[in-house]
C-alpha cells in the first residue's frame, strides 16, 4: 500500500475515535492490506493522537490466546500503543460514552525498570527487565462497525485498545509464577470468568518476550518506565453505563472499575 | 419417594451394569419419569451397596455440578454428590485403559482433605476451611453411562453423578493464607491447555462445595467424617479424552498431577 493511502485509513481510523462513530472494515475496501501495511496505518493514528497532545506511556499485547489466533487465521500476537489518555487508577469511573462498542478482559500488567532491546531477549531478560506487576482490566473497543474485524484491521486500529485500568498493588515477581496465576472477574457481583496466566500464549512472560524480539526488528524496544499489557487471561465481557466491575488475581492483587 | 424397592434394585443393577461392561443407556427418567430426588439418591446408594457386598472400600466423596453455570443449565440451586469406591483410584503419572470406559471426559478439581468432622446444617466456608487438614490437585474421571452425556439431575445422581476414576498428586497445601478462589488452574492435553480457570468457578469459594455436602449429609442425619477426601467439583468445562492422550493439571501453589489414557 502507497504511503497516502496509509495516512487516508489511519486518519479515518483516528477521527472514527475522537468522533466515537464506526467505520467500516479497511479489508472490505482494502482487501490487499497486508499486516505490515497495517502496523504503518497504526503508526500513523498514534501521530495523529501524539500531534493532539497525549505521550506514549506503553505497549499492549493482543491475540494471545490460541482460540483467537485460530479465529483470526493467525499464529502470532499482535501489539498496540497505550498513551497517557488512556489510563485509569483503581477505582475510577469510565464514562461509558467515550468507547463505542467496550468490552474487558482481566490481564496482568508489566512495568519496567529497564529497557528490552530484541532481538534475543529471553524470558530471563524480561524477568530480570520487570519492577512488579499489576492486576489490570484493558477495555478493548473498535472504530471498526460491529467488532468486524480481521487481523489487518484491528491491527490498523492500534490492536483494538480502548483505555486501561490499573489495580491497586505493584507486586515484586520473584516467587510468582504468573502462568499459574488465578484471575476472578466480576461484573455486578456475579462471577462472570475465570481464567488464569497460562492462557496467554502459555506464560505472560512469553508475551512479553515476543514484544520485545519483534519490535526489535522493527527497530525499536521497550523503555524502562513503560506499562506493558501481557494479554487476556480468560473471555472478554461487554461493559456498558452502570455495570460495575471487580477483578482478583492469585498472588497479585484486585482491580476494579466502574462505568458510568 | 415414588419407586418401589424392587425397582431402585433392578435401576441399580441396570446403571451398574452399564458401568462394569462400559456400556451407553437411555437415561432412567424415561421409563420412570415420576421418580424423585430421594429416588435417586437410593439408586446411587444401592449401586454402594452393590459395590460395598463385593468388597470395595469408599475411599472418599465427590461434589457435582458446581458451576453456576450448570446449576442454571439444569436449574437447581444446590450441586450434587457422590461416593469414590477403591478401584476408582489411579496413582499419579498413572495409566487409565480407556476401554474400561464408556466416554470419558477429565476435570480439574482442588481436593479437600479434612481433620476433623463436619455436619450440617448450617456448614458454612468457615467450618471448612477449619476442618480442612490440605488440598490438594486431582483430575476427575467422569463417564456418564448415559448416551452422549444426555441426562437430567435425577438421572445423574442415579448414577453416582457419573463418576468413575480419580487421580490425586501433585503437593498437599495448608489453606492458612491461601486464597482458594484466585488459585489459577491450567487443564493440558498431550502439552497443550484446553482448559484455564480458577478456584471461583467453584460455587464462587471450592469450600462452599464441601459445605453444600455437609448440609446435604445433616438433613439425611449422617456427616463428613475427619479423613474424608472430597473432589469438590470441576473448575472448568470437563475435557473428552482418546486414547494415547496425556493429560496434565497444574493448580497454583499445589503442583501438578497427570495420567495417560491407554
Amino acid at each position: 500500500m502507497d504511503q497516502t493511502t496509509i495516512e487516508r485509513l489511519g486518519d479515518a481510523l483516528y477521527d472514527a475515535l475522537v468522533a466515537g462513530t464506526p467505520i467500516a472494515p479497511l479489508t472490505e475496501t482494502h482487501p490487499e492490506m497486508r499486516i505490515e501495511d497495517a502496523y504503518q496505518v497504526q503508526r500513523r493514528m498514534i501521530a495523529r493522537r501524539v500531534a493532539a497532545g497525549e505521550r506514549v506511556i506503553g505497549k499492549k499485547i493482543g491475540v494471545t490466546s490460541k482460540a483467537v489466533m485460530n479465529m483470526l487465521g493467525v499464529n502470532q500476537p499482535d501489539f498496540g500503543m497505550l498513551t497517557d489518555r488512556m489510563v485509569f487508577n483503581e477505582g475510577e469511573t469510565i464514562p461509558a460514552a467515550s468507547l463505542i462498542q467496550p468490552k474487558a478482559e482481566g490481564e496482568i500488567a508489566f512495568l519496567l525498570k529497564h529497557d528490552l532491546q530484541g532481538p534475543g531477549v529471553t524470558a530471563a531478560d524480561v524477568l530480570a527487565a520487570t519492577e512488579g506487576v499489576m492486576a489490570c482490566f484493558e477495555v478493548v473497543d473498535s472504530r471498526i462497525r460491529d467488532w468486524k474485524i480481521r487481523i489487518q484491521d484491528t491491527v490498523s486500529d492500534n490492536a483494538s485498545c480502548g483505555v486501561f485500568v490499573l489495580g491497586d498493588q505493584l507486586v515484586d515477581i520473584a516467587d510468582l509464577d504468573l502462568a499459574m496465576c488465578g484471575m476472578v472477574l466480576e461484573k455486578n457481583g456475579e462471577i462472570v470468568v475465570t481464567g488464569a496466566g497460562a492462557a496467554s500464549m502459555q506464560h505472560p512472560v512469553n508475551a512479553v518476550v515476543w514484544l520485545a524480539n519483534m519490535l526489535g526488528q522493527l527497530g525499536e524496544s521497550l523503555k524502562a518506565g513503560d506499562i506493558v499489557l501481557s494479554g487476556a487471561m480468560g473471555a472478554m465481557v461487554p461493559v456498558a453505563a452502570g455495570d460495575s466491575l471487580r477483578m482478583q488475581i492469585g498472588g497479585i492483587g484486585g482491580c476494579s472499575v466502574r462505568f458510568v | 419417594m415414588n419407586l418401589n424397592q424392587k425397582t431402585i434394585e433392578q435401576l441399580a443393577e441396570h446403571l451398574e451394569n452399564a458401568e462394569l461392561e462400559a456400556h451407553e443407556v437411555i437415561k432412567i427418567t424415561e421409563a420412570h419419569p415420576d421418580m424423585d430426588w430421594d429416588d435417586a439418591y437410593a439408586i446411587q446408594a444401592e449401586i454402594l451397596r452393590r459395590k460395598l457386598a463385593r468388597g470395595s472400600r469408599v475411599v472418599g466423596l465427590k461434589a457435582g455440578l458446581t458451576s453456576h453455570g450448570k446449576m442454571k443449565q439444569m436449574g437447581v440451586s444446590t450441586p450434587v454428590f457422590g461416593w469414590l469406591v477403591d478401584y476408582f483410584s489411579v496413582a499419579d503419572g498413572g495409566e487409565i485403559k480407556h476401554s474400561e470406559l464408556i466416554h470419558p471426559k477429565v476435570e480439574p478439581e482442588i481436593v479437600f482433605v479434612t481433620k476433623k468432622a463436619l455436619r450440617g446444617p448450617g456448614c458454612h466456608i468457615g467450618a471448612v476451611l477449619a476442618a480442612t487438614d490440605f488440598v490438594m490437585p486431582g483430575i476427575e474421571i467422569i463417564d456418564s453411562r448415559y448416551k452422549d452425556f444426555k441426562f437430567d439431575l435425577k438421572s445423574v445422581i442415579a448414577d453416582n453423578c457419573s463418576s468413575t476414576r480419580f487421580v490425586l498428586g501433585g503437593q498437599r497445601a495448608s489453606v492458612a493464607g491461601l486464597d482458594l478462589r484466585t488459585l489459577g488452574v491450567v487443564l493440558e492435553k498431550n502439552g497443550e491447555p484446553v482448559a484455564i480457570g480458577a478456584g471461583a468457578a467453584v460455587l464462587g469459594h471450592p469450600a462452599a462445595a464441601i459445605a453444600a455436602l455437609a448440609n446435604h449429609l445433616g438433613a439425611r442425619g449422617e456427616e463428613i467424617p475427619a479423613g474424608t477426601m472430597i473432589l469438590s467439583g470441576g473448575v472448568t468445562e470437563a475435557v473428552s479424552v482418546s486414547p494415547g492422550d496425556h493429560v496434565n493439571l497444574r493448580i497454583q501453589s499445589l503442583g501438578s498431577v497427570s495420567t495417560r489414557f491407554v
